[in-house]
């Protein structure tokens, strides 16, 4: 087969199975790291401090010490959450893949996530959704402390409930601010989960790759991957066009 | 019978800042009291513990012969109580606080619509309710003058206007006394006039209100009682013509000419 029109159709149709599952994987990792960010996020604010009433005890005692500022300001949730934080923005998505994905049956010899296409999907979307929920933490974090103590303290002199001051006051504040950084993250993750083409899931680069090296009688071949970038361009602008109408329906108030 | 007294209310912020020492004082209905003092002197603090946003370490709050708040009762700090007690008090903030998602007309009715809410026969007469309530809410911007800015976002309204919208929303759930923080001193110097209009405006209604200001004019002009607060004591305290033109204490005198100096 060497004519383009002969090649086209059966590209057209790996390309688009392999764009499946790149939207599938988009989509899940959406689904499942949004809410997971926020729960990250509240760990990372988390002011529990277990230790704290000995720390100020010891200060009324002998006055303010390095030790009782110690036990004051110790805060284990939240240091915990900013430690695994830390490790998982500062490590590369491409090695926690291999590490999610060969770890339970390497030292486990337990290979959890099964075999084949799903077991590569099913340990792609658990690294993707702990990646971008530690990623999405950070912006939520950045949402919910933007937001002016005076919102709250307004509420709290009207009589409101802590409920209603975060649903009817600082909910909308916080979405608005992070939308325009929430954009950016989730038209980089478009383009992330090619990444797990390491783990050899079939997605879109892997199915224009396939024909540089030969499948269905189709072989060194360039064009395809080009075509890839295609399917990019046009779903991160599909995207951009989305984000950029919340942002601006958004856009009736400034906080 | 006082509305409001308060004794002996202190407050030590990280251990060692002492910023209230013992504050008494007692208010009548319908009275207006204006507390004046240096940035520091604790005139906020108490203001916030007023309104249970800072919770002081000794003393009582009393209104209408009610136990508010006493420092040595736990029974009278429970959260959910305190939320109630609030409603006593409006606060006024120097930086207005509105709600930007909200209109004017929304950032009035938001709380008295919520707290309609948990009432019992809420459900039979929603309409009713909320028909009152808009109409109260209409009114009461109607009264500090932006009757044709009721749609309006905070945004889009002078700081002058915003703080009009405060007091309207303060005003909204009828608070036994109304508190204002510096009502005046974020807002460019032609727009403190409007404002200060409002709340001259509320003292001839007979509203009870605590002011604290540093527009000594407007102190003058609309205070029942001057109250001279300094390093966290009351100073001195007394009709607006004793504190202002015969004042007794040394730290009065030397605030006030400061005053005079720069005005």
């Amino acid at each position: 087969m060497t004519t383009f029109a002969e090649q086209f159709p059966i590209v057209f149709q790996a390309l688009n199975v392999g764009f499946i599952q790149t939207l599938k994987l988009f989509f899940v990792t959406l689904i499942g790291a949004l809410p997971l960010g926020l729960i990250i996020s509240f760990g990372s604010m988390s002011s529990w401090a277990p230790f704290a009433r000995i720390g100020r005890r010891l200060a009324a005692k002998n006055g303010p010490s390095k030790k009782s500022t110690f036990f004051v300001e110790f805060k284990p949730i939240s240091l915990v959450v900013k430690l695994v934080i830390w490790v998982v923005r500062g490590t590369p998505l491409m090695l926690q893949l291999l590490i999610i994905y060969y770890f339970p049956g390497l030292v486990w010899k337990n290979p959890v996530w099964g075999s084949g296409e799903s077991g590569r999907f099913f340990a792609a979307s658990v690294a993707f959704i702990f990646n971008y929920a530690c990623y999405f933490s950070e912006i939520y974090r950045g949402g919910i402390q933007g937001v002016p103590v005076g919102q709250t303290e307004a509420g709290q002199v009207l009589g409101m409930t802590g409920t209603q001051i975060f649903f009817k006051v600082k909910l909308l504040q916080m979405v608005k601010r992070i939308v325009p950084p929430m954009s950016n993250e989730i038209i980089t993750l478009v383009k992330d989960t090619s990444l797990s083409r390491i783990i050899a899931l079939q997605e879109l680069i892997w199915a224009g790759n396939a024909f540089t090296k030969g499948s269905q009688g189709i072989s060194g071949e360039i064009w395809p991957l080009f075509f890839t970038g295609f399917y990019y361009l046009v779903f991160s602008g599909v995207l951009t066009l989305l984000l950029g109408a919340l942002e601006r329906k958004l856009d009736y108030f400034r906080a | 019978m006082s509305v409001l007294r308060i004794n002996n209310i202190c407050k030590t912020f990280d251990k060692d800042t002492v910023v209230l020492r013992g504050i008494d004082f007692s208010m009548e209905k319908g009275e207006t009291v204006a507390i004046i003092g240096s940035s520091g002197s604790g005139k906020t603090t108490l203001l916030r513990c007023l309104n249970f946003l800072t919770q002081p370490d000794k003393g009582q709050i009393t209104v209408n012969d009610e136990v508010l708040f006493d420092a040595a009762d736990p029974a009278t700090q429970k959260e959910r109580e305190i939320r109630k007690k609030r409603l006593h008090f409006g606060l006024v903030f120097q930086n207005f606080n509105l709600f930007p998602q909200y209109t004017a007309l929304e950032n009035v009715m938001l709380a008295s619509e919520l707290l309609a809410k948990e009432q019992e026969d809420y459900r039979h007469n929603k309409k009713e309710i909320h028909e009152r309530l808009l109409e109260h809410a209409k009114q009461l911007l109607t009264d500090v003058g932006l009757k044709d800015k009721m749609g309006h976002y905070p945004h889009q309204l002078s700081g002058g206007q915003q703080q009009r919208v405060a007091i309207a929303r303060a005003l909204a759930l009828q608070p036994d006394v109304l508190c204002f923080d510096e009502p005046t001193s974020a807002l460019d110097p032609e727009l403190t006039g409007e404002v200060l209009k409002v709340i001259k405006g509320l003292a001839d209604q007979n509203m009870t209100m605590i002011i604290v200001t540093h527009e000594m004019a407007f102190a003058r002009d609309v205070a029942d009682r001057v109250i001279f607060m300094d390093g966290g004591v009351i100073v001195e305290q007394g009709p607006p013509q004793e504190v202002f033109g015969n004042p007794k204490h040394e730290r009065t005198i030397q605030f006030l000419r400061g005053y005079n100096n720069v005005g």
